[in-house]
């Protein structure tokens, strides 16, 4: 069909090339998600924080990353990171450590969004009870504002699932070149690349036709 | 560590300095961004309207297969697709250059998101402005083209700004079918020249550059577009 070959495939080929790529982009997703959201927490933090020494830097950082291609932050830290720490580190690990440092802009944009949602008088309320600034972040802002946000940021991760393929810049080994090298040993490039597709087609549209469900749900609650 | 921008102006061994390389470079990532720019709007704007239209719903979902379908797969598996699979598939397509697929993925990954914020902004129309068409006795081509579309196209100005910029942006993953941008030319001068940060600070100099550029001239032409008394409440993009 169309002068391809899709019979070449076996589970064989899968297992041997496609799994482990497949887990490492899992991985970076779910790594640079958790770290992504923790960084950028404090991040958001940082600029809401009123203080011109803590805003500055954080503003800076997050409109830095966010004017520069993802492709560009790949390379700027393959290229620094093994100067800085001084001596060579994997493709792998030098994504990891990129895609962190990377969505921590964009989430802690999410979550500014989200702090400055919560209507002014939480946050009163929790200063009329007596509470520190800690302890009103921590248990009533929060909360509330992670909740509301739970919808763009699993958005934001299916972005950050599809961006992992650009670590192709610097050979890491993800779900695309488990593809691509599968496809170059057995001479059938373009179907690889056409699985892969398929592929990332299959869950990046099952999880956001979750995500719309769930935000379904939660407009309900609310 | 010591500065060398010297390098910029050696030789590449094409008898040209780095530093016109880099130039060129630049040129093919605006040149790729605009036209992809161009795409993304035409296509973007009709898949958009398509998904609003009222008493089509084969429109309806042929719009919205359209947005799944370029919005699920990642920009650089598309890219390959485009460059590779396509022109496979396609014997026509094997003598079209390799500039023109680029522009094409480019241009109709982006142009998913722009259609999803067409039809957010269509959607945000109150129902009387579709109603007022129609009382005028517009066809409803004529009331997307003379009520809606003007309207919506101005309470989307902020978010088109930005995948305008993310547009220019993801130019960069075009490097991986070797068109010579700017992030192909960073790749290629670091390993000729090993004055890898040089290189990089100059070519990340010219994306900021060109992406305050965008946000610029968006700027200016939301300005002119605007509507006294019509105030838009700022809708946010996400992504990259």
């Amino acid at each position: 069909m169309f002068g391809l070959d899709l019979t070449f495939l076996s589970w064989d080929i899968l297992s041997k090339f496609v799994i482990n790529g497949f887990l490492f982009s899992v991985q970076l997703t779910v790594v640079a998600t958790l770290g992504g959201i923790v960084l950028g927490t404090l991040l958001a933090l940082m600029r809401l924080s009123g203080n011109k020494l803590l805003a500055l830097p954080a503003t800076i950082y997050v409109n830095g990353m966010r004017s520069i291609p993802l492709v560009m932050v790949i390379l700027w830290f393959f290229l620094l990171v093994p100067t800085i720490i001084g001596r060579p580190i994997g493709a792998e690990l030098s994504a990891t450590i990129t895609f962190v440092a990377f969505e921590a802009a964009y989430f802690s944009e999410i979550v500014r969004a989200g702090i400055q949602s919560i209507s002014r008088g939480q946050v009163n309320a929790g200063r009329a009870l007596g509470m520190t600034y800690g302890q009103n972040m921590r248990l009533i802002i929060l909360p509330q504002a992670f909740r509301n946000m739970v919808p763009v940021l699993l958005t934001q991760t299916i972005i950050l699932f599809q961006d992992t393929s650009l670590v192709y810049a610097i050979g890491a080994y993800d779900l695309l070149k488990g593809f691509t090298t599968a496809g170059k040993i057995y001479g059938r490039p373009e179907e690889s690349y056409l699985l892969a597709a398929v592929v990332y087609f299959v869950l990046c549209y099952s999880l956001s036709y979750l995500v719309k469900r769930l935000n379904n749900r939660i407009a309900i609650i609310r | 560590m010591t500065w060398d921008w010297k390098v910029f102006l050696n030789d590449d061994g094409g008898g040209r300095t780095y530093l016109e390389w880099m130039m060129t470079a630049w040129g093919w990532t605006l040149a790729v961004a605009i036209a992809a720019w161009v795409v993304a709007m035409v296509v973007g704007a009709l898949m958009g309207t398509l998904r609003t239209l009222p008493n089509s719903p084969w429109l309806v979902r042929l719009g919205n297969v359209w947005v799944e379908l370029f919005r699920n797969i990642p920009l650089l598996v598309q890219i390959f697709l485009w460059y590779f699979v396509v022109p496979k598939m396609f014997p026509a397509m094997k003598d079209v250059p390799g500039f023109v697929l680029v522009v094409l993925a480019l241009g109709f990954f982006t142009s998913a998101r722009i259609a999803e914020q067409v039809r957010a902004g269509v959607q945000a129309l109150p129902r009387g402005q579709r109603y007022a068409g129609m009382a005028l006795g517009f066809t409803t081509v004529q009331t997307y083209r003379y009520v809606i579309l003007p309207m919506a196209f101005r309470i989307i100005m902020p978010p088109l700004t930005s995948e305008s910029m993310n547009l220019l942006k993801n130019s960069s993953v075009a490097f991986a079918v070797s068109i010579a941008e700017l992030t192909m030319f960073a790749m290629q001068a670091q390993e000729e020249t090993s004055r890898g940060v040089e290189i990089y600070i100059a070519v990340t100099a010219l994306y900021a550059i060109s992406a305050f550029a965008v946000n610029r001239l968006m700027a200016l032409v939301e300005k002119r577009m605007q509507i006294p008394g019509l105030v838009v409440v700022g809708a946010t993009g996400g992504g990259h």
